[in-house]
């Protein structure tokens, strides 16, 4: 490989300039959110802003690292690194160290490192792998439980360390199977589970029911053209209630307090007020602060380390995963859409790179990288907003912590990189 | 159609966290208000409150420290209750309600939890203050009043309450506020501005430092001192005059509009607003039925002006030309226009001209003047808005525009006043013939009066009367020093004033056994009728005594207006008040120590009982006098004979 004057320009200087963007601000927020107002030194390693400096220098370090790597390696070696990556959340199971109630690091030296933010830089490039081997037909049942296993085997050890939050973000995968063919009844069948999820909760079992029959026997009766028979919609029927006790027995038996309360609390299924105002001083304590510290934002913001509820420390966890709310209280609307313009057009732009890619493997791998990236976006600040129920996960390239951060770049660069490669694709 | 699912619902995201950040910032979101954020402790420290000074520089208003125990509920921790009642002196049953009321009004905002510790309260308490989480001291200063005069005009302060507190953000629970008087009108002047210094909260509530390193932290800026119009002297011998009666005395300076003195009787000593007594001491002045101590009568009493009016009648008619200096009419002792009843008349009978028709308040005489005036014009209703528009430029008939918030408009009817009155009948002159004499639709009340003089005395001209003489380092209101001219031409008043002084100075004139050695007084005597409903039967009781004048003749230094409330005729007690009110202010001492003596002999206690006793009564001259003695004597045996009746 020839050093040439071009080779620089072959990276997509859009995708990387986004991203720049974010860590940048998102530091920004993080020396507010931390500092308590007085700053002795940027590299002070004692405080949460001057670690991840750090982060972020070995941040650069990893990008160069990533970008010089050969772009065949990754698809060469997914199934390796898929496997590793899985070792190490099993070795979790003997090793780990148990914070906040999971158990999702290693504790090296005085750093802890989190396997769970690498294992979906890994599984991206696994699903890749699969779907883009010529022997794979991802129409074919077969080859969808096989793809599936490779998503559930993490999602599932994730879960077992009692971080059901990270876990969730492996549903990400549905838009990229999607994309890649698999039949339209799945994406029925996942709408039918929200729709009949969140209505058998909030409006009862009956009603649900009796919705349900109507609509499915309409249907069958009066808009459908080609009648097959009754038995059809009688099961279809029959499965959508059972579905619905179903749906009660895992909120009821399964779903630990604590997740029940914020489904609770989000579905405004709690009607007793004097309830209602316990559960806001514990359970929503966050929320509420959260949401407070957005609002007093205001407009343009109380300025850079000037929020009152930030240097307060209103919020907790605010520089991990309640960050978005000290950029709500410091920069206002301005800033904090300032933000989700960002995340949008860095998704947008993920998206488009990939659908120009040649190489099946770079296009699916592309295509994994916007889905796990937008579901972090959409729940994290969806939940700091109070649109979603509380789930604790980052804001890529914003909350503090340094496996996130280079989890993420991981994931990110390695597309920067196979993207760079296309040119030679053909 | 595929690749459009995951680009659809991010950009759909992407909108949807957009519109609910707008939703929560600026929707919904104030501007930020560092004094609502509960992150940020204010601790608030109150400026000196401004003085008040009477004109000659006597101190009225000064101000003493008082102390209030604040809560803030939401940070009360578990305490012994007992000892902090008996600290603050309150039953364990008051503690309950006020927690609970200051809970109510919030608990996160501080509130009053017991208002103005003695001094001695305060130094007990301060040590132990820190085991009380949740409670705090703040200090304020109340008013210290070094006078015993001039409540009315004094006004007091009291805590703001909730109406007061929303219209304006510089207030908060607890915080005093000017409710009358002076205090209420120049609140903005006296208050000053609170200092404050702000703290960074932590989320447990506790201080971490200050907020922005302090930058943002004010000092207090006192209050600026203010000199009133009152000369104190002079309103506390008006005061004194007005014992035993009700009613009021309105002095004004013609030159400049400033009122001398605004008596209002019976007063009030102004130190019971001060102090944890004040709401007791406030509802006890406010039940009293009979003497109303909390009115104004100065400025709310609303009543005929009698025979002052018919100075007006006079110059009105002279500038609309139906007459002129020499114009005569012969009395017969009626004035008879047609109507059921002819129009009676004390003056005597005789030939009356503008002088001795003022001088001696003949009736006749100023009947024919209005009816000249009325008749004047084909259109009754016409000639009655040229001569409304007359009176009504010497301040009558609406509200003067003084600088104290409460007032009366008063009646000067217009045309269109007796055309919806008499709206199938022509009415003409003879209609309302009894407005010349000032009874009538004519309502006016004492301060306006004294400004009509005030108008009279310069010649056509007035300023709007005020209390303000000045605020330290900033000029008064400059309506306050623009003159207002009436719509008389100068040389109208001469034979209008000469009237009046002949009142004085003529024998036969009303006010002749008044005069005052060295002064030359010009004035008028008016009684006014006085009606009451007494178990739904409309009653007369004794006319309302009222004087008007002003002094000295040229270049006059006082124009004033009384109002003794049944003290029967004009010049019997408030014509008394009047001479000796001016003779006090020109030379400072009384000559007329005989006037003197006479007002502060009697008593007009029985008269007002009169209505309530239950008991048939007399009235006017067939009610006699009572001096102060007679009248103790009275009640001494009155209160006997009870006793014997309850044995």
């Amino acid at each position: 490989m020839s050093l040439n004057r071009t080779r620089n320009f072959k990276f997509d200087w859009i995708t990387i300039v986004l991203f720049l963007l974010l860590l940048g601000f998102g530091w920004l927020n993080i020396i507010s959110a931390s500092s308590s107002g007085e700053i002795t030194s940027y590299f002070d390693m004692s405080q949460p802003y001057g670690k991840q400096l750090v982060f972020i220098l070995f941040t650069f370090v990893l990008i160069i690292l990533v970008l010089s790597i050969e772009a065949k390696f990754y698809e060469r070696f997914a199934s390796v690194i898929y496997l590793v990556s899985m070792l190490s959340l099993i070795g979790l199971f003997l090793f780990g160290k148990t914070v906040n109630g999971a158990t999702s690091w290693y504790a090296i030296g005085g750093f802890t490192l989190q396997p769970s933010e690498f294992a979906k830089f890994a599984t991206a490039l696994a699903v890749a792998k699969y779907i883009s081997d010529l022997q794979t037909n991802i129409k074919t049942l077969k080859d969808q439980l096989k793809t599936a296993l490779i998503i559930f085997v993490p999602a599932f050890l994730i879960l077992l360390q009692n971080d059901a939050g990270s876990t969730i973000v492996y549903a990400a995968f549905f838009f990229v199977f999607y994309r890649e063919g698999i039949p339209q009844i799945y994406l029925l069948l996942l709408l039918s589970i929200i729709l009949l999820s969140v209505s058998a909760l909030k409006f009862s079992i009956l009603i649900t029911s009796i919705i349900v029959t109507v609509l499915i026997f309409v249907y069958h009766f009066f808009i459908k053209k080609k009648k097959g028979t009754i038995l059809q919609p009688i099961f279809i029927t029959l499965a959508c209630i059972v579905f619905s006790f179903g749906v009660h027995f895992f909120y009821s038996n399964i779903l630990q307090p604590h997740q029940q309360d914020r489904i609770s609390l989000w579905l405004r299924l709690e009607k007793d007020p004097v309830k209602l105002e316990q559960m806001k001083r514990t359970i929503l304590y966050n929320l509420n602060e959260s949401e407070k510290a957005i609002s007093s934002g205001g407009v343009t913001g109380k300025g850079f380390m000037e929020g009152t509820r930030t240097i307060g420390k209103f919020v907790p966890e605010q520089h991990t995963d309640y960050i978005f709310s000290t950029v709500g209280e410091e920069w206002g609307f301005l800033g904090s859409s300032f933000v989700v313009i960002l995340f949008v057009l860095l998704l947008i732009r993920i998206l488009h790179l990939a659908e120009l890619q040649k190489s099946q493997f770079s296009r699916i791998y592309g295509y994994s990288v916007a889905s796990i990236l937008f579901l972090h976006f959409m729940i994290n600040i969806g939940m700091v907003m109070g649109l979603i129920p509380t789930i604790g996960i980052p804001l890529p390239f914003f909350s503090y912590g340094g496996s996130g951060l280079w989890g993420f770049t991981l994931l990110l660069f390695v597309f920067v990189k196979l993207d760079s490669n296309r040119i030679n694709e053909w | 159609m595929r690749k459009l699912l995951l680009f659809s619902i991010i950009v759909l995201v992407g909108i949807t966290f957009i519109a609910r950040l707008f939703y929560l910032q600026v929707y919904t979101g104030k501007a930020y208000n560092i004094y609502e954020d509960n992150a940020i402790r204010k601790v608030f420290y109150y400026p000196k409150r401004g003085y008040v000074y009477d004109r000659n520089r006597e101190l009225l208003v000064a101000n003493q420290p008082s102390y209030d125990v604040m809560i803030i509920p939401r940070e009360v921790e578990p305490l012994d209750t007992l000892e902090f009642c008996s600290l603050l002196k309150i039953s364990k049953d008051d503690f309950k309600k006020k927690f609970s009321r200051a809970n109510n009004y919030s608990p996160r905002l501080p509130s009053p939890f017991v208002p103005q510790l003695s001094k001695k309260d305060y130094a007990v308490l301060q040590e132990k203050m820190w085991k009380y989480k949740g409670f705090y001291i703040q200090k304020r200063s109340l008013r210290d009043y070094q006078t015993t005069i001039g409540a009315n005009v004094l006004g007091f302060i009291a805590e703001a309450n909730q109406g007061e507190i929303e219209a304006d953000g510089f207030y908060q629970m607890g915080d005093l506020i000017g409710k009358q008087g002076i205090e209420k009108s120049y609140e903005k002047e006296l208050r000053g501005v609170k200092g404050v210094k702000f703290i960074q909260k932590n989320r447990f509530n506790r201080d971490i430092g200050p907020f922005d390193d302090g930058k943002q932290d004010t000092i207090p800026t006192p209050g600026k001192d203010i000199i009133v119009s009152i000369d104190a002297k002079l309103q506390a011998y008006g005061e004194m005059l007005m014992q035993n009666k009700v009613g009021g005395i309105v002095a004004i300076e013609p030159s400049s509009g400033e009122i001398l003195s605004l008596v209002s009787a019976p007063s009030y000593n102004p130190n019971l607003m001060v102090g944890r007594e004040r709401s007791d001491n406030y509802i006890k002045l406010r039940n009293d039925s009979i003497h109303l101590p909390l009115i104004d009568k100065g400025l709310l009493r609303m009543h005929e002006p009698g025979s002052p009016f018919k100075a007006l009648v006079a110059l009105t008619a002279l500038q609309e030309g139906v007459i002129d200096e020499n114009f005569s009419v012969r009395c017969s002792g009626a004035y008879n226009y047609g109507g059921r009843r002819p129009m009676g008349c004390h003056c005597g009978t005789g030939t009356r001209n503008i002088f001795n028709g003022i001088s001696e308040s003949c009736n006749s005489y100023f009947a024919t003047l209005y009816r000249r005036t009325i008749d004047k014009y084909d259109d009754a209703s016409h000639a009655m808005d040229v001569w409304s528009s007359h009176i009504k430029s010497f301040g009558l008939g609406d509200y003067l525009g003084y600088d104290l918030t409460i007032g009366k408009k008063g009646n000067i009817p217009d045309g269109t006043y007796y055309d919806k009155m008499y709206p199938d009948f022509r009415w003409r002159a003879t209609t309302n013939i009894s407005n010349s004499i000032g009874q009538g639709e004519v309502l006016v009340t004492p301060i306006q009066l004294a400004n009509m003089m005030a108008a009279i005395a310069n010649r056509g001209h007035y300023y709007t009367p005020h209390i303000i003489k000045s605020i330290e380092g900033q000029p008064i209101d400059s309506t306050y020093t623009t003159e207002h001219h009436t719509s008389i031409d100068k040389q109208h008043f001469e034979p209008v004033i000469q009237g009046l002084f002949d009142v004085y100075n003529k024998p036969g004139g009303t006010a002749y056994f008044l005069q005052v050695p060295d002064i030359e007084i010009c004035g008028k005597t008016g009684t006014a009728e006085n009606f009451t409903v007494i178990d739904g039967v409309k009653t007369q009781l004794t006319d309302h005594s009222i004087f008007v004048a002003f002094a000295p003749k040229d270049n006059p230094k006082i124009a004033i207006a009384v109002l003794v409330e049944n003290g029967y005729f004009g010049a019997r007690f408030a014509g008394r008040i009047a001479s000796l009110m001016i003779e006090k202010y020109i030379k400072g001492d009384i000559t007329r120590t005989d006037l003197e003596k006479w007002v502060m002999d009697y008593t007009l206690e029985h008269e007002y009982e009169k209505p309530t006793s239950g008991k048939p009564f007399r009235i006017n001259a067939n009610s006699g006098l009572m001096t102060v003695e007679q009248y103790a004597r009275l009640k001494k045996i009155e209160n006997e004979q009870t006793q014997t009746d309850i044995e």
